[in-house]
């Protein structure tokens, strides 16, 4: 990847982060764990890959994304204020009564939002339909299914990867964000879901491992990949770190869904707009 | 009187439907044969898709698929459609208020043989709890053909009911209109009114002849659809007869006869006595001989009826 494009995506990703604490902080509620470990994918996927439109966005021939793990509603708002879809100021009505940011993501309230999530392991399934509905009618549009790893524990999302290969959606990419919690604790001590890469093979779809999802040359390296294959949907499984980029979430469960009181916010955003100027400075 | 399942109608209407909506998309998860969305595929086959024994997911590629704008036809047993897949209808299909219509057949008692685990009696109550879930339950090959190709050219989630056993055709399709949320009042009367729906409404009208007979003067009410429920015909209903039954293949708990229960304690309250599944399970049988068995007939109808009057 070009440095100069690196260089602005881990900006974004840093002013998403920033905007994932800003809203749980202002919710007093919400998943920062889980929020910020998909920060960067999301980044990469808005700012980069995706071909949207915040003037448009219901265009038909968009690309699609369905944030299957809904509860990191906050880094998709983040991202999605920071590609223009609204103001970056609304950020701070998370979850508040009248917002149109809820607390998981509702298609019809906000721009930009595909569909409605929230409860596990649905998002996939409403990925494969609108992958199977552009190959009915010819269309280019990709569709991106984000899954969280605790979350491929539901079944019906094997009942989603049994039907995205039967049908060839190679349309379709879903993304495992492989953070290794979920809110009980540790996945493989919760209910193991290893090996994840296996179960998809033997499912039918393409695997590509990434081993670090905060490395955007290594998210091109990848979603590039994905582009090439045909007849097969494709998953991403990436290691992530739960709560990355702010120092004292990092790989902590108790962080999935708590929100920082005001002295840790106040940290948490000392440390994100410290890594914001030296990003900007260098 | 000649006879035809509702779900046969289904089939040949989704037929009918499909010359006119090039966007018309059928689903099913390995039922096409009895749901009758098989016809569908026969003439259609490349606007149709199986999605297996999956009927989760079924649900979800629904939504997916409406939330770009086709129409869609996901079909299954009431059972499954309604009952095992009630969360996934309600958060990816009826909170985004996708336009996803569930073409849900075998429900009710009348299934027969296969027994109680697939005798849907529920699926009402449950379907009717989504907010803005339209509720459609027709009684025959004539309304059953109007509905589906009504319910296509409305927008927004709906739930179709329809029917394993042959029922009587007794609507005229020359005359026969569908209006969805309104009811259709069969017969006037003025001693009792009698609300049916699906394949309860034949029999309400056999009980409504057999009733005249013996003196009592019943109105027949149609409810083909059930939510939204046509508040209307009910109150006047209620008012002018002051006495309501309600027929229905589904449990007492949460169909129909809650539904007319609902708006006669808000607004007339006059005695609601409800005939359906007394909150128990069916079992292996002739679907006729069930239906007898659980009082879901005309001679029940007429017994039911001559208590509530004192006669």
């Amino acid at each position: 990847m070009d440095a100069l494009l690196k260089k602005q995506l881990e900006i974004a990703a840093t002013k998403v982060r920033m905007g994932v604490i800003e809203g749980v902080h202002s919710a007093k509620a919400g998943h920062p764990g889980g929020s910020l470990s998909v920060a960067d994918t999301l980044t990469y996927l808005y700012m980069h890959r995706m071909n949207v439109d915040p003037k448009n966005p219901d265009m038909p021939e968009r690309d699609r994304l369905v944030l299957s793990k809904g509860h990191t509603a906050p880094a998709l708002y983040a991202v999605l204020a920071e590609r223009g879809f609204f103001p970056a100021e609304e950020l701070k009505t998370l979850r508040k009564i009248g917002s149109r940011l809820q607390g998981h993501p509702s298609m019809g309230k906000l721009p930009g939002i595909d569909m409605s999530t929230g409860s596990l392991g649905q998002g996939i399934s409403t990925a494969c339909g609108m992958a199977l509905s552009g190959k009915i009618s010819n269309e280019i549009y990709k569709v991106y299914a984000v899954l969280g790893d605790g979350e491929i524990e539901e079944g019906q999302v094997w009942e989603a990867a049994m039907f995205a290969a039967h049908y060839q959606l190679d349309n379709l990419v879903a993304v495992v964000d492989n953070n290794g919690l979920q809110i009980d604790g540790k996945i493989d001590e919760v209910m193991s879901p290893y090996p994840i890469d296996e179960k998809f093979k033997a499912f039918g779809w393409h695997v590509i491992n990434v081993d670090d999802a905060h490395d955007f040359d290594k998210l091109e390296k990848a979603f590039n990949e994905a582009e090439t294959v045909l007849n097969k949907p494709t998953v991403i499984i990436q290691k992530s770190v739960k709560g990355k980029g702010v120092s004292f979430m990092e790989n902590q469960v108790g962080w999935h869904g708590k929100a920082p009181n005001d002295e840790e916010y106040a940290v948490a955003m000392k440390e994100l707009s410290d890594h914001l100027a030296a990003l900007e400075n260098n | 009187m000649e006879k035809k399942a509702t779900r046969d109608s289904y089939g040949e209407a989704l037929v009918m439907l499909a010359e006119k909506r090039p966007d018309l998309v059928v689903l099913d998860a390995d039922l096409a044969a009895a749901t009758k969305t098989g016809t569908f595929k026969k003439a259609y086959p490349d606007r149709f898709f199986d999605c297996g024994i999956a009927e989760a997911n079924m649900m979800g590629v629904a939504a997916g698929i409406a939330s770009t704008g086709k129409l869609v036809f996901a079909s299954s047993f009431a059972m499954f459609a309604a009952g095992r897949a009630f969360e996934i209808v309600r958060n990816s299909i009826g909170y985004p208020h996708l336009n996803v219509k569930i073409g849900a057949t075998h429900a009710g008692i009348s299934v027969g043989e296969d027994g109680a685990s697939h005798q849907c009696n529920e699926d009402i109550a449950l379907m009717r709890a989504i907010p803005g879930m339209t509720v459609i339950n027709p009684a025959d090959d004539v309304e059953a053909k109007a509905a589906v190709l009504a319910m296509a050219d409305y927008v927004g989630p709906t739930y179709m009911r329809f029917g394993r056993l042959a029922a009587p055709i007794f609507n005229d399709p020359a005359t026969y209109k569908f209006e969805v949320g309104k009811g259709i009042q069969l017969k006037d009367g003025k001693d009792v009114t009698i609300v049916a729906t699906g394949l309860m409404v034949a029999e309400a009208i056999e009980a409504g002849k057999a009733l005249a007979e013996q003196g009592i003067d019943a109105r027949i009410i149609n409810i083909h659809t059930i939510k939204p429920i046509d508040r209307e015909i009910i109150v006047k209903a209620a008012k002018e007869t002051g006495k309501i039954i309600t027929v229905e293949e589904h449990s007492v708990i949460g169909g129909l006869g809650s539904a007319v229960a609902d708006v006669v304690t808000e607004e007339c309250p006059v005695p609601v006595i409800k005939i359906g599944v007394k909150d128990v399970y069916g079992h292996s049988g002739p679907a006729v001989d069930l239906l007898k068995e659980f009082g879901l007939c005309a001679e029940n109808i007429v017994a039911v009826t001559k208590a509530a009057l004192g006669r």
